[in-house]
């Protein structure tokens, strides 16, 4: 007699899946940005917070934000498998079952949402927890499938970060912090679409709704200069509110001139080309420009605080 | 009886141990933040209980 069947056996197979395959369920360079956006939002707020819970603050977003990716990921394990940017993802490639992704996901948002809320303050926690959901239920099991819009209206999801830090901060939401949300909201959409131009075969084939199979290269390439026009608008905002200095001004004015010229080359790029490059070269300035723009934001917060107290003592 | 267990292949065994020491980190790390931040958070009230 033996306890388990020669079948059972098989399906009961040992997992090859190690640590570093969990590390990728959490999407660590989405993640980067979820930290780095988050403590600009924290230092940016008006109050000081003690150094232990600012950490513990950022661990809890970033642990947070990877539970979303490993949601994420489980439930997209057919369409990234299709494509050629996400096919060797752990579970696609079969190292990590749908389910152990599923209960790593499941377990981590839980945890960080609790972590947060407990240790920092329930409005940090509840934004958290929202964005959580927002990612995995709205825009991973809803939005991305249905319509081209996935993007933009998903995009919430990855705005909320600085908003998350500035509530872990203040304990509150207010306009400063909204306006570093829309940033990264108005920065998705044309972040994406410059990808989707060049990736266009993928998304089809995966049968996933990206504006340039449904509406068109054309009209994809308006709708990106579009949104860069408002992009640049928004970024120069904290300067024109009184928020920021006129050097975040400046530098906020020519980042986003930098994002109009490179839509500018994406929209009169002839529709015959294949290569693409006005569109790769759009897509990587907008990782610098987000980059740069929070930067400039994070030097400038804490310069003119260096000041205030130098005015004090 | 005879009894038949599942053998991991080495691969399986790697894989396990890294996971392991993973998971040990990760649970070591968690409880140090928690014990330090109850001290940030409450202070040297912490230490003050009605006997």
């Amino acid at each position: 007699m033996t306890l388990l069947d020669k079948t059972a056996i098989d399906d009961a197979r040992l997992s090859e899946a190690t640590a570093g395959d969990y590390m990728e369920l959490l999407k660590p360079r989405v993640m980067s940005l979820v930290i780095f956006t988050a403590f600009v939002g924290m230092v940016a707020a008006p109050v000081a917070l003690n150094p232990m819970i600012a950490l513990i603050s950022i661990i809890s977003i970033a642990i947070g934000a990877g539970a979303s990716g490993a949601l994420n990921m489980w439930y997209d394990a057919d369409v990234d498998a299709v494509m050629s940017r996400t096919a060797t993802r752990p579970v696609p490639s079969g190292r990590i079952l749908p389910d152990q992704a599923l209960a790593f996901g499941l377990v981590l948002s839980v945890l960080s949402v609790m972590t947060l809320g407990v240790f920092v303050n329930w409005l940090a926690g509840g934004l958290l927890a929202f964005t959580i959901f927002f990612y995995a239920v709205i825009y991973t099991m809803w939005l991305k499938r249905w319509t081209p819009q996935n993007i933009v209206i998903g995009g919430a999801a990855g705005s909320f970060p600085p908003m998350i830090g500035w509530a872990a901060a203040t304990g509150s939401i207010s306009l400063e912090s909204v306006i570093l949300f829309l940033i990264i909201f108005l920065w998705t959409p044309p972040h994406f679409w410059a990808l989707a131009l060049f990736k266009t075969g993928d998304y089809a084939r995966a049968g996933i709704p990206m504006m340039p199979n449904v509406a068109g290269e054309a009209s994809t390439r308006r709708q990106i200069f579009g949104y860069s026009l408002a992009l640049a608008a928004v970024g120069v905002l904290p300067w024109a509110l009184g928020y920021a200095s006129a050097v975040y001004g400046v530098a906020a004015a020519a980042l986003g001139l930098g994002f109009i010229w490179y839509a500018w080359q994406v929209l009169r790029m002839p529709a015959d080309d294949r290569v693409m490059r006005p569109a790769k070269a759009l897509f990587g300035y907008s990782l610098l420009y987000l980059f740069a723009i929070f930067a400039v934001y994070l030097v400038d917060a804490v310069v003119e605080r260096a000041f205030l107290l130098g005015a004090m003592a | 009886m005879d009894i038949e267990t599942v053998k991991p292949t080495e691969a399986q065994q790697k894989a396990r141990r890294s996971r392991n020491v993973a998971i040990a980190l990760a649970l070591g790390a968690f409880v140090v933040l928690v014990y330090v931040t109850s001290l940030v958070k409450l202070g040297s009230a912490l230490f003050i209980r009605p006997m």
